[in-house]
């Protein structure tokens, strides 16, 4: 096992550089200039223009500038953005929040929709299957913002009852509304996930066998039915992470949290390679670790899967 | 007479106090001794500043609207754009060339120095300087030795810059000079009449001598000498300003503090603001745009800004050279019908353009002689297009496009225009879109090189308010290599700018440069489209919210109880 571990970490460095070119690449082919951006309708002078393009090392070949980013990774000072301020705090300050908002998400989606989705599955084809069945769909077609925005507006605004906006410092009661809104197409997803598995595990050979012994009813649930049933669930999850501390720019656009998603989207906008390249690569750790641990779990749900 | 229409009034204050919420967020207001001014903290919408907290630094609104709270220059503007003294006390001159200017004693910065002349010429000279890099740099152009301080720049096959051929041969700009702690003279490379509006600009701010030690520090946690004093910047979140205890000009502050709240969507801020969890909105959202009035009640802001909006047809276009193309020129000007377009698109948030700057400058006018092309007149605009096509025909495939960055809301309008092109004109009319504003730059700036071979949009807004501030930059040859993206030349233009520049007075000047309007009309380098509106809205919590001339809340004056 712990073989396995330390081959899998080996392979980051590979996907790590791979996933950084690439990221360097698309960053750079992006047309327009982002020094001509930065003067806006009036332009900069000539020579102010030259003094920051020399500050970012913008006027050095692609390479070049990709060999100063993977210098600045190993030495974490991954230089400055355009206002000054060191990228490295930047990741420090976006990060906590986004991953606390991620884990609410997780826990809020996993908690609900497990449980739905196994107590739908062992009612299958009785009314409150199919009422959530039904009211799964519906949250999946419906996009995110709609959802925030009338959540927002609602219990927000009207009612009250959250507050509007994360803002500073946000806490946990600030953070459950934008948390709620990210879990509810993942929720849906594994309410549907969980409900099939289940459906499936609940007539198989193992059950009956389980049953024929004489295992109570709740033993049976837990340790055979749903069990089984947890992995294509931890396979969502695992990659959920990921999405959810990537994905959540519209999210946590609507509710002002300063997170990963929205610094991610005005550096995009404004160009500044450095500060896009270095979140993202967090990200692509993130992804990583996210899936390695998922497989883990594998060999821990179900024995019959071994790593050697 | 104030050519200031205000569309909505802020007359009616009653009733405040019985609804104030509470003051949320950092600053300890605490126990401000002065009298007759209020203690509650002010919430702003903003942006995250893109520059360090530095006048010359700084070319965005998100900072400029902090700066001006943390700084004050020579000359401050009111509501309505018109220039008062504040750190100067004369700005004199017999030629408008030369310029003696005398600050008054006693302004003190944050760090309990004294403010001296000399803070405001080693800033202006740190800020020339090229090789510092500072984004107001272009502002010193007017004064003499600017060129000595930029060196020559190199440029590529595609005109872009590359690099140095020359390097800068002196330090410091040659026009200025100090005399004493409160004198200092600027000698301008030829005669500015509306020098003095100009200082009012954060490019124009004075820094303390503390900034030259550590340059990126400051921009941090800069020492001010205005309003406010910088309490605390959480970046991409918030950021906290206090009353400057050493400030007593006329721009005391009125309040206990702002907190710029920092939003990334402008739907959210709207939702605070209803919510009552902040108190001044500085942009309404599109979506809100039909319904805020009735949203906010009292608390509805618009009127006219500084901004302006026109189509430029660039010079090397074939097509619109010559007599043929002026008669295309003003066709296309007068087929778009500008009323419909500010009332459906815009929901009146925009009004038709008579010229080419705004209502809100001192001096406008909305009677140019020869502003009749922006009138709707598809009869007239159909039978010059014919007229020119009989000169100068054009080919049986021919398409007229429009280049607009598509990221923010210009598409519905392009295709308005285009569309009455296509019913008023009998033409085919397309829009070129951009994804991001700077590709459209790039563009526009490679000139006939560049992929531009239709007209293109062109947004401009006043850095101070002045008439000189829209024709210069925009349509004079001295700025071809800036923004005078069209590359309109014209010398009987010029001459008149410079005529207008020399004026002995404001007034006079003013009516020269409306005179030189005139020519503008008569060549239509661009054809002026409306001018922007402020949207904008307060909470019931605060008191005496006004919006200046530059679309930016009057801070220091807002009153919040606690």
């Amino acid at each position: 096992m712990l073989w396995y571990i330390g081959r899998r970490l080996l392979q980051v460095i590979p996907v790590f550089l791979g996933a950084t070119l690439l990221l360097y690449g698309l960053v750079f082919l992006r047309p327009g200039d982002p020094v001509a951006a930065l003067g806006g309708e009036r332009g900069l002078s000539p020579a102010a223009e030259i003094a920051i393009r020399e500050a970012y090392h913008l006027d050095q070949p692609f390479i070049v500038q990709y060999l100063y980013f993977l210098k600045g990774v190993f030495t974490f000072d991954m230089g400055v953005t355009f206002t000054g301020r060191p990228v490295v705090e930047v990741i420090a300050q976006a990060f906590p929040v986004t991953f606390q908002l991620a884990i609410m998400a997780i826990v809020i989606e996993t908690v609900f929709g497990i449980g739905f989705g196994l107590w739908a599955g062992v009612r299958k084809g009785k009314l409150f299957d199919s009422t959530v069945l039904l009211w799964s769909l519906l949250l999946i077609s419906l996009p995110t913002f709609v959802i925030g925005f009338v959540l927002q507006a609602v219990v927000g605004v009207q009612l009250g009852w959250l507050p509007i906006t994360a803002g500073r410092d946000p806490d946990f009661i600030s953070l459950l509304m934008p948390a709620i809104v990210l879990a509810t197409t993942s929720f849906a997803y594994i309410l549907r996930l969980t409900r099939t598995s289940v459906v499936e595990n609940i007539t198989a050979d193992f059950v009956r066998t389980a049953r024929a012994k004489g295992l109570g009813r709740g033993k049976i649930m837990t340790r055979h039915v749903l069990r089984n049933s947890l992995i294509p669930v931890v396979t969502f999850i695992g990659i959920d992470l990921g999405n959810l501390m990537a994905g959540s720019i519209v999210t946590e656009g609507i509710f002002n949290v300063n997170g990963v998603g929205g610094t991610l989207y005005q550096a995009i906008t404004r160009g500044e390679n450095v500060t896009v390249v270095s979140l993202a690569t967090v990200l692509v750790v993130v992804y990583i670790v996210a899936n390695l641990i998922v497989d883990i779990l594998y060999a821990v749900l179900d024995p019959r899967i071994r790593y050697a | 007479m104030t050519p200031r229409k205000r569309l909505m009034g802020l007359g009616a204050f009653a009733l405040a106090s019985s609804l104030v919420l509470t003051a949320c967020g950092g600053g300890d207001s605490g126990d401000d001794s002065s009298e007759g001014t209020s203690t509650g903290i002010v919430t702003i919408s903003n942006g995250e500043p893109q520059n360090p907290l530095v006048g010359s630094m700084t070319n965005e609104t998100e900072g400029g609207l902090v700066v001006q709270q943390l700084y004050s220059g020579l000359v401050y503007y009111d509501a309505e754009g018109v220039v008062h003294n504040e750190i100067a006390e004369s700005i004199e001159s017999d030629d408008n060339q030369t310029w003696t200017i005398t600050i008054q004693d006693g302004w003190k910065w944050s760090d309990g120095t004294d403010v001296t002349a000399a803070n405001f010429v080693d800033a202006w000279n740190w800020a020339a300087y090229g090789p510092n890099g500072a984004k107001g740099a272009g502002f010193f152009d007017p004064i003499e030795g600017f060129t000595e301080t930029q060196g020559v720049p190199e440029f590529d096959e595609e005109g872009n810059v590359s690099g140095m051929a020359e390097e800068p041969t002196a330090e410091t700009l040659s026009g200025l000079e100090v005399v004493s702690d409160t004198e200092f003279t600027v000698t301008l490379n030829q005669p500015e009449s509306d020098f003095p509006i100009r200082l009012g600009y954060s490019a124009y701010f004075p820094l303390p001598d503390a900034y030259y030690d550590d340059i990126e520090a400051f921009g941090e946690k800069p020492i001010t000498n205005g309003p406010y004093v910088l309490e605390d910047w959480q970046h991409d979140s918030e950021i906290n300003l206090v009353p400057n205890e050493e400030y007593n000009g006329p721009r005391k502050a009125q309040n206990g503090g702002l907190d710029f709240i920092v939003y990334t969507d402008e739907n959210t801020s709207y939702a605070d603001l209803q919510g009552g969890n902040l108190d001044i909105l500085e942009n309404v959202p599109t979506s809100a745009m039909s319904t805020f009035e009735e949203d906010l009640g009292d608390g509805a802001i618009s009127e006219p800004s500084a901004s302006f909006a026109a189509m430029t047809v660039p010079e090397w276009l074939p097509e619109f050279q010559g007599e043929a193309g002026l008669k295309r020129r003003q066709a296309l000007s007068m087929a778009i019908n500008r009323e419909q377009i500010t009332e459906t698109i815009f929901a009146g948030t925009r009004i038709p353009a008579t010229d080419f700057t705004s209502p809100v400058i001192d001096g406008w006018t909305g009677e140019i002689p020869g502003n009749e092309v922006t009138e709707y007149n598809p009869e007239e605009a159909k039978s010059l297009w014919d007229e020119a096509n009989s000169e100068d025909p054009l080919p049986d495939d021919y398409v007229l496009t429009i280049h607009t960055n598509t990221d923010s809301d210009h598409q519905a309008w392009v295709e308005a225009v285009c569309n009455g092109y296509i019913n008023d004109l009998d033409i085919k009319c397309e829009m070129t879109g951009y994804p991001t504003f700077d590709e459209v730059l790039n563009e526009r700036d490679k000139g006939p090189d560049g992929k531009v071979n239709g007209l293109f949009r062109a947004g401009w807004s006043a850095d101070y308010p002045s008439l000189q501030n829209y024709l210069g930059p925009l349509y004079s040859k001295a700025a071809l290599a800036g923004s005078n993206d069209g590359r309109y030349e014209s010398d009987e233009f010029d001459a008149a700018l410079k005529e207008a520049a020399a004026a002995p007075s404001l007034e006079e000047a003013n009516t020269l440069y409306n005179k030189a309007q005139e020519i503008l009309f008569k060549d239509l380098p661009g054809i002026p489209l409306w001018y922007y509106s402020t949207t904008a809205g307060h909470s019931e919590a605060v008191d005496n919210v006004e919006f200046g001339w530059d679309s930016m809340p009057l801070l220091y004056e807002v009153t919040k109880s606690e």
